[in-house]
């Protein structure tokens, strides 16, 4: 019964690792651009997340309201005024404006926020718990893990159902053809990366009310994003949420273990994979 | 004759950092059809994607119903009704067959072609409207690319290529389908290896060797020795 219930705990925070990832995979699909600062991004938007919180006094949850649509604005004006202009035939470029972004995002929370670490208030939701059988479930990692599966849903139709998805696959395919269809790739990726963004704030804001966070541990969120995204197999939206629950069980099976192995068992998982199947292991199909 | 449709003046157009044409002069009137024949490397894809914005030139040195469009970006080329049927198909692979003519549509020009007309006109289309576009064969690619172009019921339509490594018998289907096309009032330039086929569907020949204009002339008066001189550039 134990395992059971470390699996489902796992897979649980799996979908939390699920939405770390849905950006990344999402922006590496339109515009094959790597988003060193991502991780950075998440954090950005929990900190976005509680000033609104202790200006307004709304629930986190309500804070959304406010932090996606703002998460989106800047990402347009991020890809816009910035990214577009890195974006070419040499992959190095993106990685470096991305990597200095990382730093000055980092930088910024320091002086602003400092280095104390936070914690959004969620109430009662952060502790409140029902039994399904033998388990106990912790209402906000199911109520995570039910937003990762409806947000990875929604832009899984948006992508293959709607006219900007065809744009999105479009401009992915092939940008020069795609212009010729009268898009206009720099605003097709401004939307891709507001859309990306839009992910990334309710990512930040679930990651606030979970845990304390503080301007430097973006990168560890950057790093198991990345690690869900390949585990799944790139440009594969619902092979990302399996990524990031073979992640989050990985962690939680290795803490079970010893609690000192938890970080350690979800890389040493993504390794096994990248080693059997570099490809991943649902890599992109087109639904 | 009144302004042309299409005027393009002393282009100089690179491909990379090669210079692929010099000086150019062409024009093409509304409702005209055109053909475009020369040697590889005669400049012919260059000046496609030139006049399609895929390469960015002088604004002053192509003007579209007098207004200058050689500095402008394909998409906005693309919306003042300028269409490109580029070489070797160029589909894009993870849209479905219907999906590659609906993207095409998007600008929402009005005029004849809908996704309706399209299937009219290539009915092999509707049948496998939901396959991927890299399933059919290249005749059929070829069909969906002109589809694709016409879905934005553009003013000018340009053809590069369009015969390239098509078998014979799709060749003739495509060219019995021009007239339908063009006839809707539509300009074409097209790209053609096969001099007769040009000739043919075409009002006006212009041959183009190393980049320049070797030959220009009414379709019905030129003669196969002025090609074949302005072709092979035989003295």
């Amino acid at each position: 019964m134990d395992w059971v219930n470390v699996i489902v705990q796992g897979t649980l925070l799996g979908g939390l690792y699920a939405l770390f990832a849905a950006g990344l995979s999402l922006i590496f699909g339109v515009m094959r651009l790597v988003n060193i600062a991502h991780g950075d991004l998440i954090i950005f938007a929990a900190y976005l997340g509680l000033t609104v919180v202790m200006t307004t006094g709304l629930h986190p949850i309500l804070a959304l309201v406010f932090v996606i649509p703002a998460m989106a604005l800047i990402g347009y004006a991020l890809q816009v005024g910035i990214l577009n202009h890195t974006l070419g035939d040499d992959l190095l470029p993106p990685l470096l404006v991305t990597f200095g972004l990382s730093v000055i995002i980092q930088n910024s929370l320091l002086e602003i926020y400092t280095a104390d670490p936070q914690k959004m208030d969620a109430g009662v939701l952060e502790t409140a718990s029902f039994s399904l059988g033998d388990l106990q479930l912790g209402v906000l990692p199911v109520l995570t893990f039910g937003i990762a599966v409806v947000v990875i849903a929604s832009l899984q139709w948006l992508f293959y159902r709607t006219a900007l998805g065809r744009a999105f696959r479009a401009v992915s395919d092939d940008q020069d053809i795609a212009q010729l269809m009268g898009l206009n790739r720099r605003h097709i990726f401004g939307l891709a990366m507001a859309l990306a963004l839009a992910v990334t704030a309710i990512a930040g804001i679930l990651l606030g009310i979970r845990t304390s966070f503080d301007p430097s541990v973006g990168g560890g969120r950057l790093i198991f994003g990345f690690e869900a995204v390949i585990i799944g197999g790139l440009g594969n939206l619902w092979g990302t949420l399996a990524g990031g629950v073979i992640l989050g069980v990985a962690q939680t099976i290795g803490a079970k273990i010893d609690p000192g192995w938890q970080i350690l068992a979800g890389h040493v998982a993504f390794l096994l994979v990248l080693a059997i199947r570099p490809q991943g292991l649902f890599p992109r199909i087109s639904g | 004759m009144a302004d042309p449709l299409l005027q393009i003046s002393k282009l100089d157009a690179y491909y990379n950092d090669f210079q692929a044409l010099y000086q150019l002069d062409m024009s093409l009137g509304e409702g005209e059809v055109l053909a475009i024949i020369g040697s590889n490397g005669a400049g012919k894809t260059t000046l496609m994607r030139s006049i399609s914005g895929l390469i960015s030139n002088n604004s002053s040195q192509m003007r579209y119903r007098g207004n200058p469009i050689g500095a402008l970006r394909a998409d906005q080329v693309a919306a003042l009704g300028i269409a490109l049927v580029p070489e070797g198909r160029q589909l894009f692979p993870s849209l479905s067959v219907e999906e590659n003519l609906l993207i095409g549509g998007r600008l929402g020009r009005k005029g004849p072609w809908s996704l309706r007309t399209v299937f009219n006109l290539f009915p092999i289309l509707e049948e496998r409207r939901t396959l991927p576009s890299t399933s059919l064969s290249g005749g059929q690619q070829q069909m969906v690319a002109i589809g694709r172009a016409l879905m934005s019921n553009p003013d000018l339509i340009l053809f590069d290529e369009i015969s390239l490594g098509l078998a014979p018998v799709i060749i003739k289907s495509i060219y019995d389908a021009l007239p339908n096309i063009v006839g809707e009032g539509i300009s074409a330039m097209i790209v053609e290896q096969d001099i007769s086929k040009a000739i043919s569907v075409s009002n006006r020949v212009y041959c183009l060797q190393e980049g320049r204009i070797s030959l220009e002339g009414a379709s019905k008066s030129i003669s196969r020795e002025e090609i074949s001189h302005a072709y092979f550039g035989i003295t």
